[in-house]
């Protein structure tokens, strides 16, 4: 039996804006986009030059730190753009898609012969490796250093966030496929909420120990659920992966190719026809936007959810590990003496504003910053958002300071910028924190390296 | 209003802005304009939506809870003045009194300390801001009401100066800004703030700080006192009685005169009730710290039972426990002074204790030292300082457990 966790901090940020429990198959997918900047710290180097036909399997880029960490084009067609940005980074890579998708045929290991070499191996020459991510650092993780545990969260608590139980619903066989696969690995913990989670995909998964938690977001948050289940220490590894990426990482050994279709929810209080789709990975936001949005007044167009996602245009294309897409308004005209307002419809964690007396309603949400930024003056807010045992002021202030030490000892290996993000939104003082998370992560593992 | 913005935006602004004849003032004129109008600044980086509060609106919660003290204040001014005149006043007569009393000290205060901190913003090229909302309104609250106007200047520049923007402005004080202004005039100029100086008086009655032999003589009650109930115990004749402003034996009524406020004090401090009003906004909005608020009053309540308990037949010791919390300027320190989140101890567990050293402390100076009869502002301050201290030890247990957790997880014992 796994732990049982209940946490009281944290908030539920009310939106406007779910997507209805109905999955459509958009059309119009002729492009794709690969976008190595979704990788944080990659050093790509390209495989690929316009022109070149490609299938779904065929490696694009590879890690130059980690070479044989592949990535794979999700669609076959033909490269037709490879952007570079200063210093000729590579920036994106654009594949034409063929109309009937032709895949590399893969050879995959038996499971139950296989080492944990050759699923390595195999996942990392496939494409699928990129799904991996580790803490600390959040990033991609290292295939040579073997982790504690393989952690993977059931639920998303972010801000109108796909149902998961919905979103996998029928790729049961596949998940579990892939926890088989993780599990020849790492120990594989799975991540319940208590009243959220309903599917057996999750509460019935084979070869992996079963957790529950109980509290508002971040609980989703598999930072915090490691926290709780199995702190990181110095030195540790904890892998971390999406539900869905796990079906994907499924798929590899079921079908024998890299299928990377997911379910995808449109979300936001300017989408016309709130929904899930299914799509590919690198898909086109057109494919899902394309006469679904509220015109009257600017929007802001995010891959991802609004305390973590990007920033995109309607050109823009679908994040690589994006479960959402969310379209707010832009943020509306300055307020007179909106400081001083009783302010019944402006949702805060405080109290200061009289929306509180309204606990369920939900709220249209734009992207106005509320205020300017200031130094730290108000404290224990954070605290009342932050559900794990850190002092998230004090670990910021130390990677302000740039004193490592100190934020080895503050517990900077248990965190990624994500987890700042409540605090970020709550902040009074208008203070950057997911920012100053990343920049601390970033001076550790040059540091470490 | 549509009409204001566009004037501002289009025929003031660019005045500010770079390469603007009167760009030098780009701080002066945002802090009008943000004054006036939320920016509609939009989120770049990071998350795409945000809570709707601001520094602004956290700062005026304050001010918020501070008006029934400061209402009450002003009351009481004239309330006092007209009892040590054994005259009789209505509500209104002694509200009109205090109001031409507080009034211009309240002016003054936020014009000086203002002035001095839009000079250091433009000089600095900051941005103005909110601090000074609140320090501007607590100044007033904790001064005689008779204080000379040319003193609450100097100790509001002093405050700004040295309390706060040598340290780079709000948010990096170490001290509370308006104690350093009370304790810069109670230190400079001690005799005008202590002894008879707690009740208004015309200025003719008045010679500098002391009540004139003519006034005493011909205006005021027989037995007149205007020290505050703290100063009478304080005194060397304090034989267990209070006694008001009028000369009357008050002992059974202390503790609701001095609940309710009808003492002599400083302006904001005397009545609890009206400040618990106050307390009761800032722990409901959640912009005050409850647990600073409670351990304070625990602390001093605590410190008065043990005081007590040991007291024999020292009438001081023996002052009920009780009383400590309404007497003086407790209950205004523990909910306005020592939650000041910049200066305060900023862990939940520091809190407590920050809170607790406060209230012990504050009586404990109050009792033992006759030179201080109020402990106060001094307990306060020195816990400000303290403050760090106590984040460190706390900060530091949390990183003992992590080091220790650590090392198990190495040992391979785990």
């Amino acid at each position: 039996m796994g732990k049982s966790i209940k946490i009281n901090k944290g908030l539920d940020i009310r939106m406007v804006g779910e997507a209805e429990k109905v999955t459509v198959s958009p059309d119009g997918v002729d492009t794709i986009v690969i976008k190595p900047t979704d990788f944080h710290f990659l050093a790509p180097k390209c495989l690929v030059n316009p022109g070149d036909e490609v299938k779904a399997g065929t490696p694009l880029f590879y890690s130059k730190k980690h070479p044989e960490v592949k990535f794979c084009s999700p669609v076959s067609g033909e490269v037709v753009e490879v952007v570079r940005g200063e210093k000729r980074r590579l920036m994106s890579i654009k594949i034409l898609a063929d109309k009937e998708t032709r895949y590399l045929d893969v050879q995959v290991p038996s499971l139950e012969t296989a080492s944990k070499e050759e699923i390595i191996s195999t996942l990392c020459e496939n494409g699928l490796w990129a799904y991996i991510k580790q803490r600390p650092f959040d990033v991609i993780a290292n295939p040579r250093v073997a982790p504690k545990g393989i952690f993977i969260s059931a639920f998303d608590s972010n801000p109108l966030a796909p149902d998961l139980d919905f979103a996998l619903q029928g790729y049961g066989p596949e998940f579990q496929k892939g926890i088989d696969v993780l599990a020849k690995l790492a120990p594989v913990h799975i991540t319940a909420h208590t009243e959220k989670t309903k599917s057996d995909v999750f509460l019935k998964a084979a070869n992996a120990q079963i957790h529950t938690i109980n509290g508002p977001h971040p609980s989703g948050n598999v930072g915090v659920q490691i926290h709780h289940i199995d702190p990181i220490n110095k030195g540790e590894v904890a892998w971390t992966v999406n539900a869905q990426d796990v079906a994907i990482i499924g798929r590899l050994f079921t079908e024998k190719k890299y299928n990377a279709i997911r379910v995808v929810a449109i979300t936001g209080s300017e989408v016309n026809r709130r929904r899930y789709a299914k799509v590919i990975t690198g898909t086109p936001l057109k494919a899902l936007l394309q006469d679904n949005i509220n015109t009257t007044h600017p929007v802001r167009i995010i891959s991802g959810n609004v305390l973590t996602g990007t920033q995109e245009s309607m050109d823009g294309y679908l994040g690589f590990y994006d479960n959402q897409v969310t379209v707010i308004p832009e943020g509306y005209e300055p307020q007179f003496f909106g400081w001083i307002l009783p302010g019944f419809g402006k949702f805060s964690m405080s109290k200061t504003f009289f929306s509180w007396l309204t606990p369920s309603k939900k709220y249209t949400l734009n992207t106005s910053l509320n205020g300017e930024e200031r130094a730290f003056v108000v404290t224990g807010e954070y605290e009342k958002v932050f559900p794990m045992n850190i002092y998230p002021v004090y670990l910021l202030k130390a990677i302000l300071a740039n004193d490592i030490e100190k934020m080895e000892e503050l517990g900077i290996y248990e965190v990624a910028p994500e987890d700042f993000a409540l605090c970020e939104f709550v902040c009074t003082s208008k203070i950057q924190t997911q920012a100053i998370v990343r920049q601390g992560l970033d001076t550790l593992m040059i540091e470490t390296e | 209003m549509k009409a204001l913005r566009n004037f501002m935006e289009k025929k003031l602004e660019p005045n500010f802005k770079e390469g603007g004849k009167l760009h030098k003032f780009w701080p002066l004129y945002d802090g009008f304009a943000t004054f006036l109008f939320v920016p509609g600044h939009v989120t770049h980086k990071g998350v795409h939506v945000r809570d709707s509060i601001d520094l602004k609106r956290t700062m005026s919660m304050v001010i918020i809870a501070m008006i029934p003290a400061l209402i009450f204040g002003i009351y009481n001014t004239g309330y006092q003045h007209f009892l040590a005149l054994g005259e009789q006043a209505g509500f209104g007569q002694a509200f009109c009194y205090g109001l031409l009393k507080v009034l211009p000290i309240i002016v003054v205060s936020y014009g000086v300390g203002l002035g001095i901190e839009f000079l250091f913003c433009i000089i600095k090229k900051h941005s103005i801001s909110e601090g000074y909302l609140v320090s501007g309104m607590l100044i007033p609250l904790i001064l005689p009401a008779d204080i000379p106007l040319w003193m609450v200047a100097l100790a509001a520049a002093f405050a700004v100066v040295i309390g706060k923007e040598i340290f780079g402005g709000t948010g990096m004080n170490i001290l509370n800004v308006a104690l350093v202004a009370r304790a810069f005039l109670f230190f400079a100029y001690p005799t005008y703030m202590s002894g008879d100086v707690w009740v208004s008086m015309k200025g003719e009655h008045r010679k500098g700080y002391e009540i004139t032999e003519a006034a005493k003589a011909d205006v005021l009650v027989d037995g007149y006192t205007g020290s505050t109930l703290l100063g009478q115990t304080a005194n060397a004749e304090f034989n267990g009685t209070f006694k008001n402003v009028a000369g009357e034996d008050i002992t059974n009524s202390v503790f609701s005169d001095a609940f309710f406020g009808f003492i002599p004090g400083s302006i904001g401090e005397t009545s609890t009730l009206a400040i618990l009003i106050g307390a009761f906004i800032l722990i409901v909005t959640g912009v005050g710290s409850w647990r600073i608020i409670i351990s304070t009053f625990t602390g001093a309540y605590l410190m008065g039972l043990l005081f007590n308990l040991v007291a024999g037949d020292n009438l001081y010791m023996a002052v009920p426990a009780h009383y400590h919390l309404v007497l003086g300027g407790l209950a205004f320190g523990a909910v306005f002074m020592a939650t000041d989140p910049v200066s305060a101890a900023q862990t939940n567990i520091g809190k407590v204790i920050y809170g607790l050293g406060i209230g012990v402390l504050a009586v404990l100076i109050r009792v033992i030292n006759p030179a201080y009869p109020e402990g106060v502002m001094l307990a306060i301050l020195f816990f400000n300082v303290m403050a760090p201290v106590i984040d460190y030890f706390v900060v530091q247990s949390n990183i003992n457990k992590r080091v220790k957790r650590f090392k198990l997880a190495t040992n391979g014992t785990k």
